[in-house]
């Protein structure tokens, strides 16, 4: 589904973000991006969703070179993903229901399929009940869940979410991940970047720890390299 | 469609003021240039009239015997050129001048002796009228042993001709400033509009809308302020025509507005306008948003 491969990004300054990184992320995985701030998470999440392009290397997500990809490919391959911040850029002017149904309506759904889609996602989401509270109305969660629904409203195959739950206190940060974690389980591939720890540990996702921008750890290599010296006497 | 018809309303709800100043700068862009137009399809008009009217006029030696000029008729006649020749007497000469020339009509009465010569006028078929066709029967006709003065109104003609073209280009000159302005300031409102609404933009992006998406309200919106504009400048024009025909007390009765073609061409000229300023704009700084 994902694919990097020595890829390095510079800055326009010439420093580099991203040196020579390298990763695969398979169907159905989860996998937690961890490292400080300055570290490069956010630069790979950018990568993904080709907000920015690898200076050089290889980045393929879901079929698509984002290397190569042409201006006005890339809201096709953001339709198929969907993106979360921890800062839930929603419209302030919209309610719940309407900042998921946006989403729709600017990639050309059908209009009378939107109400249904969108009620589906925020049922899915827990929030079904708050589809007309303003952003205003509701809390940090609630807010962060409908993100999270409009990131889903499209049936993305990847789901980016970069540092979700950096804005949240411990409970709400809870529900979120337990609700990435379901999206996870109906098979669409997660990838969420963040430096909470205790979230890393609290499940057995796959972990990649970067540092300076690149990569000092990767528990899937980890595992195989386990599995190799198990076998290996 | 119906949300890219919404947004670009909206945006007339959230910039009144600049919005207005936008349609009224095209407006006044688009009076200027139908102002001038106006005047130059006038004289035009009038141009028209003239040059069906184009007539060389020779002047008979006075004592000239009547049969040389009935023949020498004939003979002006057959040139290819001419539509009809007509034979004005001295006595019709002084009877048109007493009739045309009022201001003079005391002075012509207590005449004794009749100050005007006979003439011959000759007019020319169409597709001869013009200065070289002209000056070449008014030589031939100088050829007569007893025309005295060959006349033709031709300069004055080509002097209002010039006239016409310089309205035409001072008006576009004019016209083209003001519609220079009117793309900025529509740029300006875009741009403005565009920062406004960097947020809502930049989450258009990341669901995957495409930039023909993006930009379509933007667009929508500065043809519509094009089309209002437009709409505007003609009552302008409009107006402007009547009051100067009305005020005239009847000297210009015969004034003629736009034909049907040439409003829709204002119109469509505005139209373009605002596409083009609000293309420029959300080309530039949608990158940056």
């Amino acid at each position: 589904m994902i694919r990097l491969s020595h890829v390095d990004k510079a800055y326009p300054n010439g420093a580099l973000a991203l040196k020579d990184v390298s990763f695969r992320v398979g169907k159905g995985e989860f996998v937690f991006l961890t490292g400080h701030s300055g570290a490069g998470k956010s630069t790979i999440m950018k990568l993904l969703f080709a907000e920015q392009r690898p200076s050089s290397g290889e980045v393929r997500v879901s079929g698509y070179d984002v290397s190569t990809l042409r201006a006005d490919e890339i809201p096709r391959l953001r339709r198929r993903l969907g993106v979360v911040f921890q800062d839930f850029r929603l419209l302030e002017d919209r309610t719940a229901a309407e900042n998921i149904a946006f989403a729709l309506e600017v990639t050309g759904a059908r209009g009378d399929t939107i109400a249904a889609r969108v009620m589906r996602v925020l049922t899915q989401v827990g929030l079904a009940a708050r589809s007309r509270a303003y952003p205003r109305e509701l809390s940090g969660g609630e807010q962060q869940r409908v993100a999270i629904a409009r990131a889903l409203v499209n049936d993305p195959a990847i789901l980016i979410a970069d540092e979700p739950t950096g804005n949240l206190d411990e409970r709400a940060t809870r529900g979120v991940f337990q609700l990435l974690r379901d999206i996870n389980a109906g098979g669409t591939v997660v990838v969420m970047a963040t430096h909470d720890l205790d979230l890393v540990r609290q499940a057995n996702y796959r972990t990649i720890e970067m540092r300076d921008g690149g990569v000092v750890y990767d528990s899937a290599e980890d595992e195989a390299n386990e599995a190799q010296a198990g076998e290996a006497p | 469609m119906k949300l890219l018809t919404r947004e670009a309303l909206l945006s007339f709800r959230r910039a009144p003021l600049l919005s207005a100043l936008s349609i009224t700068t095209i407006a006044f862009s688009l009076f200027t240039l139908g102002l001038f137009g106006l005047v130059a399809i006038n004289l035009r008009a009038a141009l028209r009239g003239l040059e069906e009217r184009v007539e060389i006029v020779a002047f008979v030696l006075r004592g000239t015997p009547a049969e040389t000029i009935t023949l020498a008729t004939e003979d002006i006649a057959a040139f290819p050129e001419v539509q009809d020749v007509q034979y004005i007497t001295e006595a019709q000469a002084l009877g048109r001048a007493r009739r045309e020339l009022v201001e003079f009509r005391d002075a012509y009465r207590d005449l004794q002796v009749n100050p005007l010569p006979a003439s011959i006028e000759v007019r020319l078929q169409e597709g001869y009228r013009d200065a070289a066709s002209v000056e070449r029967v008014a030589q031939r006709l100088r050829g007569f042993s007893f025309i005295n003065d060959v006349r033709f109104g031709r300069e004055w003609v080509q002097k209002l001709d010039h006239l016409r073209n310089v309205t035409g280009i001072v008006g576009l000159v004019i016209g083209l400033a003001f519609a220079a302005v009117a793309v900025v300031i529509i740029g300006v409102t875009i741009r403005l509009t565009l920062l406004q609404r960097a947020r809502e933009i930049s989450i258009m992006r990341l669901v995957g809308a495409t930039n023909w998406f993006i930009r379509g309200p933007f667009l929508l919106e500065g043809a519509l302020k094009g089309l209002l504009g437009g709409l505007l400048s003609l009552l302008l024009c409009y107006g402007g025509y009547l009051l100067f025909r009305d005020r005239t007390g009847g000297a210009f009765a015969g004034l003629i507005f736009f034909q049907t073609f040439q409003m829709v061409g204002i119109v469509v000229f505005g139209v373009m306008l605002g596409l083009g300023g609000s293309l420029v704009s959300v080309g530039r700084h949608l990158r940056h948003v």
